[in-house]
């Protein structure tokens, strides 16, 4: 769906942000984009709706160089979910917001009105569709940033950032989400630091520092290997690290799930009494 | 010693036919590092917003019941009094910052105060300093990250040197090294300078290490309130969707298959001291 070919980009300033990625993202895949602040991580997903072009290789999205797509064509295959709601938000009710996109794409008003209800619900924000977004919390107003992209049901779905703000519901809620939209065929690309809510989704993970892909693979992979998580200014998730700290006790080491963590402390408990 | 007390409070934004936060009293003691949780929406912030006279002298709004904050009645005193002894970092960092290089934006609350020249001078640079930003103190805010805008945002306060500190979601931007790092100096300020410190935060599995005490809300009320493994460990914080740390949710989930530990652990180091001590038995 997305191919990403030895890309390099320099912001206007001179600042090289990224250097040298080649990615490809599946249909129907789900992608953590991990690692440091300003490791490129928000740019090299800027490139994939075309808010950003190429300096230097080539992205396609789904068969066509982005360079030779407009922002607003691309928009309607990869909608981008922003990492602050207040950059995207602009409108007087939550309603209207994400109605928004849906007329400028020239949907019909019946099917306007269905598909704002639908993405109120499911963001659980139908409470407030005729409140400021600004109203809001700013758990709720990211809930209503990601309600309005999801509206015009995009094919690839680009979350910078999602989790910040929400709580432990609200994020189980997402991943659920993220599944459903999954078994779709529709492609999600997430940019997080949160670790936790990658370890509970286990997606393919690309952990990015320096504007380069440094590894590539199962969050159980990546997030379990203490040197290569150090690189990227992260730490791995809390039962890795309760099982790193019993080296003596024979444990597996690429363990991210507390459930799977129960079912080896009790087979090792049982085993040995 | 009470630094923030608060009896009854009830709070309506204007025009709000329900209130934001309802009957909430709660005692924050000098020096205590307490973490304020709760699913979106239920009234974290606002609260804090009562803490520092935002509520309601900006906000205006209907505020009943009584919140004093460092020994001064909150609607009795401006913002600016307040200010002194109460900082507030938002979660927002754009909503904070203004300035055109970090520096003047840190030094801004100092002239307010009218802080001598030279002492300005250490303290923004002692505040840059903590908060690992040296480098950055001639660029303009609005170009930097989220994350290096967060770390702006707490060095503004931390220049203020207040006795109280407020953080809204502080970290939201940061990748997790950056977080521990931010938990650090928060934590520092704290042990150091005895600087109360109240955290809005979710992501507890980072910060909980830090906390002494656990306020936790659910649609505008107080619904937990206590030392960190008692609400951590309780049905109720399950039940209200706090995402409890994985060590306390592995010690639950052992325990549920007659499986002890000794006591709770936030920590993944605690957990790993605690299995340790059951490994070992068999």
């Amino acid at each position: 769906m997305i191919e990403v070919k030895d890309l390099y980009f320099t912001y206007p300033a001179g600042v090289e942000a990224l250097r040298g990625i080649t990615l490809t993202i599946d249909d129907g895949e789900f992608l953590a984009i991990m690692g440091q602040n300003g490791a490129g991580k928000t740019t090299l997903v800027k490139q994939f709706n075309g808010l950003l072009k190429p300096t230097k290789g080539e992205v396609v999205v789904d068969g066509v160089s982005t360079r030779e797509m407009s922002v607003a064509q691309l928009a309607r295959k990869v909608g981008f979910v922003f990492q602050n709601p207040d950059h995207q938000l602009f409108c007087e009710t939550v309603e209207e917001e994400i109605a928004f996109a849906l007329r400028n794409f020239g949907f019909e008003e019946n099917a306007i009105k269905k598909r704002v209800d639908w993405a109120l619900n499911l963001l659980d924000v139908m409470q407030y569709r005729k409140t400021s977004p600004f109203m809001l919390s700013g758990g709720e107003r990211k809930r209503v940033a990601l309600a309005s992209v999801l509206a015009w049901d995009p094919h690839v779905v680009i979350l910078d950032e999602p989790t910040i703000g929400q709580d432990h519901q609200q994020k189980e809620k997402l991943r659920q989400f993220i599944v459903q939209l999954n078994a779709q065929k529709k492609t999600v690309v997430v940019v997080t630091h949160d670790v936790e809510f990658v370890a509970e989704c286990n997606p393919r993970v690309v952990l990015m520092s320096g504007g380069k892909i440094v590894a590539e693979g199962l969050a159980e992979e990546i997030l379990t290997n203490p040197k290569l998580v150090a690189q990227a200014s992260i730490v791995p998730p809390q039962i890795t690290q309760i099982f790193l700290g019993l080296p003596d006790f024979g444990l597996p080491t690429n363990v991210i799930d507390v459930h799977e963590a129960r079912r080896i402390l009790l087979d090792l408990l049982e085993g040995s009494s | 010693m009470a630094v923030i007390e608060t009896r009854d409070l009830t709070y309506n934004y204007p025009g709000a036919k329900k209130p934001s936060i309802k009957d909430v009293s709660i005692t924050i003691e000098s020096g205590e590092f307490v973490i304020l949780t709760g699913p979106s929406g239920c009234g974290k912030t606002t609260l804090c917003r009562c803490f520092n006279g935002l509520i309601p002298h900006f906000y205006g709004g209907k505020l009943e019941g009584e919140v004093v904050v460092a020994g001064c009645k909150v609607a009795d005193h401006s913002i600016y009094e307040l200010a002194r002894h109460v900082g507030l970092v938002f979660q927002n960092p754009e909503n904070q910052l203004f300035a055109l290089s970090v520096e003047k934006d840190v030094a801004f609350g100092l002239e307010n105060l009218a802080v001598p020249r030279d002492d300005m001078k250490k303290r923004v640079d002692w505040a840059l300093q903590m908060t690992g930003i040296e480098e950055l103190s001639e660029r303009p805010p609005h170009e930097l990250s989220g994350g290096q805008q967060q770390r702006v945002a707490i060095a503004c306060v931390l220049a203020m040197q207040p006795e109280i500190m407020i953080l809204d979601e502080p970290t939201s931007f940061l990748d997790p090294v950056g977080a521990q790092k931010i938990f650090e100096v928060i934590n520092e300020l704290n042990r150091k300078l005895g600087i109360t410190i109240i955290l809005v935060e979710h992501r507890l599995d980072l910060a909980s290490k830090y906390a002494n005490h656990v306020i936790v809300m659910d649609e505008g009320t107080v619904v937990l309130d206590g030392e960190p493994r008692g609400v951590f460990n309780s049905e109720k914080a399950r039940l209200t969707g706090v995402g409890v740390p994985k060590a306390t949710r592995l010690y639950q989930i052992l325990g549920e298959n007659g499986i002890r530990l000794g006591r709770v652990p936030v920590t993944s180091e605690e957990a790993a001291s605690l299995l340790r001590e059951v490994l070992k038995r068999d």
